[in-house]
């Protein structure tokens, strides 16, 4: 168990060491309904910060208003940071600037990709978004003669393909 | 209009009027009908948490109306996208009522304000608490709604309350999703078979009535307004109709006449629906206070 106040109050050193012992404690915690991806790899952790009460703050972001997982997320890094002897941090809700899908990291696309949900396509932000949309490629053959089933699937961050060359159906990340 | 007064068009019309109780087209809204009087808000600034309580009411009640079609929809995927959609209004309703519950300054909680409260205390618009009807009807209400949160968001981004400006924020990039939903929706049910055209038609000729509430401001719009806090309805109203009018050109529908009211939903006057929506939807907490999963 490390006092994490204590030493906080003493050093700016420990308090880096303490910024990074609570970043790792997050890089295992995993979306419990994509369990591939890290919520670090998610991108829903927003900052690490000592303040001035002396208690570390993590500022998390839903991905969308109602997605259920958000309060199971909660619970699990609670669980985590408890566990690693940070009992006394602070889980912030942080609604603005809200989520989008480009702060996936590479890492988190790549697994994505590999379990099979086809990662965002273009990045929000992209001049490419305004003309026309960019191709989906399948998840499992690469072939980018998919076809759109539906704007809404499994999970509201996610839309329902088919790829018309392996048929195979599959799950994308949506762009938002 | 004269093709389309045939049996089947008639037949239809007929079921959606008893589905949805003959409403008296040629009266207003009976203002200052004693049960019609809500009680009024307490806070500091009451104006404030009027409308914040009034976004936050539309987006769950209508939440609450797409939940019943979990199970009953026409296909999965739709199932799931209504679902979807009700998971989104939900999750922004509880920002917009936690908001509230602070501006009350009571002590109430987000729960509080959505399972304690009664008809006449709910401020949403009337248009969304209509019965589902048929596929039609929903998609119908979702998109006249959709059009107007999509407009309404827009430009509360640029609130001066910091709190709305931030929800806003979010919640637009979801009402995007919902309105390519309700539109792509429409105009394939619109312009697709006899049955379905004639569906949608009925369906917007019933719940037309209801939008003259979504653009006519009244003493709470226009102190929003002059505050910065909300876009004036009049500058709304063009948008609103812009993107309305798109979408029903592409369906091959005929765009109903405006009602010479509008409805109150917004003041606490609502039809007879809203009250077995929330009974439905208030039951479980007020017989177990404080139940959780």
């Amino acid at each position: 168990m490390i006092q994490v106040t204590k030493q906080d109050q003493t050093s700016g050193s420990a308090r880096f060491d303490h910024t990074a012992g609570v970043w790792r404690v997050l890089g295992t915690v995993h979306d419990p309904e994509i369990p591939i991806l890290g919520i670090v790899d998610l991108g829903i952790v927003r900052y690490v910060r000592w303040r001035d009460d002396g208690h570390p703050h993590i500022g998390l972001t839903p991905t969308y208003s109602g997605c259920p997982a958000t309060e199971a997320i909660k619970g699990l890094v609670r669980r985590a940071l408890d566990r690693a002897g940070y009992a006394n941090a602070v889980l912030d809700e942080v609604l603005s600037p809200p989520w989008t899908s480009d702060w996936l990291s590479e890492e988190g696309r790549r697994k994505l990709t590999a379990f099979g949900i086809a990662p965002p396509a273009e990045a929000v932000g992209s001049p490419k978004r305004l003309f026309g949309s960019h191709p989906i490629a399948c998840p499992r053959c690469a072939s980018e003669e998919t076809e759109l089933l539906s704007e809404f699937g499994s999970t509201p961050c996610k839309a329902h393909y088919r790829c018309t060359a392996c048929l195979e159906p599959f799950d994308y990340f949506k762009c938002i | 209009m004269s093709g389309r007064h045939d049996d089947r068009f008639e037949q239809l019309k007929a079921e959606q009027a008893a589905a949805h109780g003959e409403v008296d087209l040629t009266e207003a809204p009976a203002p200052g009908t004693r049960a019609a009087i809500p009680r009024d808000v307490h806070s500091a600034d009451p104006m404030r948490l009027r409308y914040v309580l009034r976004l936050a009411d539309t987006s769950l009640v209508l939440a609450q109306r797409l939940g019943e079609w979990v199970g009953h929809s026409p296909a999965l995927e739709e199932d799931l996208g209504l679902a979807n959609i009700a998971l989104d209004l939900i999750g922004q309703a509880r920002y917009l009522l936690t908001y509230a519950a602070e501006l009350e300054g009571r002590g109430r909680s987000e729960d509080d304000l959505a399972y304690l409260r009664d008809q006449s205390e709910f401020l949403n618009l009337a248009l969304v608490e209509q019965p589902n009807g048929d596929f039609g009807q929903t998609v119908v209400r979702q998109l006249l709604l959709d059009a107007w949160q999509l407009e309404l968001y827009e430009a509360l981004q640029r609130s001066s309350d910091p709190r709305l400006a931030e929800i806003a924020a979010k919640a637009l990039k979801e009402t995007r999703y919902h309105f390519r939903f309700s539109a792509s929706w429409l105009v394939r049910l619109g312009d697709g078979t006899r049955e379905s055209h004639d569906r949608a038609q009925v369906a917007l000729d019933q719940l037309w009535r209801f939008t003259r509430e979504l653009l006519s401001a009244d003493d709470t719009d226009d102190a929003m307004a002059r505050a910065q806090v909300a876009p004036s309805l009049a500058e709304l109203a063009p948008r609103w109709n812009v993107r309305i009018d798109e979408v029903l050109k592409e369906a091959t529908l005929q765009r109903p006449v405006d009602t010479p009211f509008p409805w109150h939903g917004k003041r606490g006057q609502h039809t007879e629906h809203l009250g077995y929506l929330l009974a439905e939807m208030q039951s479980l907490h007020r017989a177990h206070p404080g139940a959780v999963w």
